[in-house]
């Protein structure tokens, strides 16, 4: 690491993996549930379940976006960040606001907006820690000795991920315009500004961990978050289906989310390519392996997955259905926990002197995820198509189509328990880290890219 | 070959184009199709009632409605006409841990009268709400 205040980091990356670990937790009640054992059904019904399960992944994974700007952020300005005591304040509100949303779920404290479940008195509070958090970035950015591509396409993506939860907060008695708004916020985030922040910190790993040059990275950044905007924006059409919007939407939303897929192509034909034309003798495995399986599963996930279900005569029918937490997992696998995970491996080392890079528990941990989350994706998908079978073509009720993916749900849980045993060695790996240290400092000269 | 300048062009000018666009057509939907499709005129106190207890019961948390929720049980959107209101009615009221005939239980809520009223409003209101074809006639059903 360059500066010692990139250490900050570490709190939000630990932050990360406990709210993962009890993502999981709740991931497994609802998998119970949907094969007959609803056994906590008093204490945590479902729907408590699924406002857990939705809202610990989306925490995590922005707690996982500010450890990573925080990290990346000095490195790339070249200078301190500018208040280490305000991004300690900024952390633990961030803590204190996402336990007392869990905690309130518990007790009936929500909204029932899929992904925007916290209440709005919280949804103040979550918006003055952004508002701080993108305070403590932008100073650092403008104080610093430059201003990267790389450091500009993370920060306007957290800025923009910040504006748009804006939307969200405001109150609709009619339903569908309620739904609008909502995906302006879950969509423009998931297929839109995140791709940025996913961009930018995609970018710093290729630029690190392959030596290319930066200025072939950035060129082709600009030309992939481009695409994602010129698709993702009116591909939020294919949201405005079938909820009550005027028709134009079938053909706008159908043709422009039919090419989001391209982004994600783009992503993964860059960091291949990349890694081709780079220098291999980077010791860092572990985060090259994670780098690379972002650009890659988050095609496979977001970019086929949801073509699979994106055109409106295939949508009609899946809608609604399991399908779409078939494509929901591998897409937020793909793209996003992956990707956390992989600016994780790459940091750890720097903050922590450890030189952690290509152990055993660490290749097990991807292996393990990696294969657990395929496993649960292929298991959503079969209980998914037997769903749209019986009850949208064949015409049976919900519940005697449930009752026929039980089996399903199995494989699912079997699968859950792979991939859970992977997500074991990553967090004993993150813990056998220890606490960074100063002594890390400038301790690193063997990443240094050879200029290939 | 491209250059970067032309990379950042592309990337400003395509994301501020189609966002504008994408804010036309947001303000469109927004007051001409919505207010139209959904029958805007029938939003009566009732109906927004049914609608704020829909949402801090967080019944979307288990069910679909227009297909959006969560998918451990039925999709409501028609459920007015499929059910009809006596039915909904003993749902709503179901005591002894809630609504099950099939083992899957919803959660028991204390509801009065005029609860239950405001939802079944805000489902008939649902009821007509024109969505497109959604949901699908089973093609080969009963
Ligand atoms: C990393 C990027 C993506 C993530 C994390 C993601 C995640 C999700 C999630 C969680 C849902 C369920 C939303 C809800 O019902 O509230 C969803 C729905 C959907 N996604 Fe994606 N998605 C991504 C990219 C894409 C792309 C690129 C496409 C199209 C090519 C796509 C097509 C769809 C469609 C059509 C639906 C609606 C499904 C339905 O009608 O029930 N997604 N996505
Ligand atoms: C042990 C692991 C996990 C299990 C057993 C599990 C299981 C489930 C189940 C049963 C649902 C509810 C489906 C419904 O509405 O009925 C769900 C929803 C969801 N989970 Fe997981 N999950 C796990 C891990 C994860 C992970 C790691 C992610 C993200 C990377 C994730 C993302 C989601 C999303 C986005 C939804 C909402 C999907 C939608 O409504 O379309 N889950 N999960
Ligand atoms: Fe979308």
């Amino acid at each position: 690491m360059k500066f010692t205040s990139q250490k900050i980091a570490y709190h939000f990356f630990a932050l990360s993996m406990l709210l993962l670990s009890l993502q999981i937790v709740y991931g497994f009640i609802m998998g119970f549930a949907h094969m007959g054992y609803d056994v906590l059904h008093e204490w945590i019904p479902f729907n408590a379940a699924t406002a857990t399960h939705k809202n610990l992944l989306v925490v995590w994974i922005i707690s996982g976006f500010m450890g990573a700007a925080y990290y990346i952020i000095p490195d790339e300005s070249d200078t301190e960040l500018w208040s280490v005591p305000l991004a300690k304040l900024q952390f633990w509100s961030l803590a204190i606001v996402g336990v007392v949303a869990v905690a309130g779920f518990h007790v009936g404290w929500w909204e029932g907006r899929k992904f925007l479940e916290i209440p709005r008195p919280l949804d103040f509070l979550v918006a003055i820690n952004v508002i701080l958090f993108l305070v403590i970035i932008l100073m650092t950015l403008f104080k610093g000795k430059k201003q990267t591509t790389t450091a500009w396409v993370l920060t306007m993506g957290l800025v923009f991920l910040a504006l748009l939860y804006l939307p969200g907060m405001v109150y609709f008695d009619n339903i569908s315009v309620d739904s609008f708004m909502r995906w302006w916020v879950v969509h423009l985030w998931v297929e839109g500004v995140w791709e940025l922040i996913m961009g930018g910190i995609l970018s710093f790993l290729l630029i690190k961990l392959t030596g290319v040059d930066r200025e072939v990275i950035e060129k082709w950044l600009y030309v992939i978050v481009g695409l994602t905007f010129l698709s993702g924006i009116l591909g939020t059409g294919h949201h405005y289906y079938y909820t009550g919007g005027p028709d134009y939407w079938l053909l706008v939303g159908g043709i422009f989310s039919a090419l989001e897929p391209l982004a994600f192509l783009g992503m993964t034909i860059f960091a291949v390519q990349m890694y081709r034309k780079g220098n291999k003798s980077h010791p860092n495995k572990l985060a090259l392996y994670w780098t690379m399986s972002t650009a890659i599963v988050s095609f496979l996930g977001a970019g086929l997955l949801g073509l699979a279900h994106t055109l409106p005569g295939v949508n009609l029918y899946t809608h609604g259905t399991l399908i779409t937490a078939m494509h929901g997992h591998l897409a937020f696998w793909g793209a996003y926990a992956s990707l956390v995970l992989a600016i994780m491996s790459y940091s750890m080392p720097l903050m922590t002197g450890r030189k952690i890079y290509d152990n055993r528990n660490g290749h097990l941990a991807f292996w393990f995820s990696n294969i657990g989350m395929l496993g649960m994706t292929m298991a959503f998908a079969a209980a998914g198509v037997a769903q749209v079978y019986l009850e949208r073509i064949a015409g049976y009720e919900f519940m005697v189509a449930a009752e026929e993916t039980k089996a399903h749900f199995f494989v699912l849980i079997i699968a859950a328990t792979v991939f859970t045993i992977g997500i074991g060695f990553f967090i004993g790996n993150f813990f056998s880290f220890g606490l960074p240290s100063d002594d890390a400092l400038n301790d690193a000269p063997e990443f240094e890219p050879l200029l290939a | 070959m491209l250059t970067k300048k032309q990379a950042k062009a592309f990337f400003i000018g395509g994301t501020v184009l189609f966002f504008l666009i994408f804010v036309g057509m947001t303000v469109n939907s927004l007051t001409v199709g919505i207010p139209q499709n959904t029958n805007a005129d029938n939003i009566t106190d009732s109906v927004k009632h049914g609608k704020l207890l829909w949402d801090q019961n967080n019944c979307m948390g288990c069910h679909t409605i227009m297909g959006e929720g969560a998918y451990y049980a039925p999709e409501l959107t028609r459920v007015y006409s499929r059910k009809g209101e006596n039915y909904i009615r003993t749902v709503l009221n179901a005591k002894n841990g809630g609504w099950g005939p099939r083992g899957r239980k919803m959660v028991e809520y204390d509801f009065t009268t005029e609860e239950v009223d405001d939802i079944i409003s805000f489902f008939e209101w649902m009821d007509n709400v024109y969505l497109n074809g959604f949901p699908a006639e089973p093609s080969i059903g009963e």
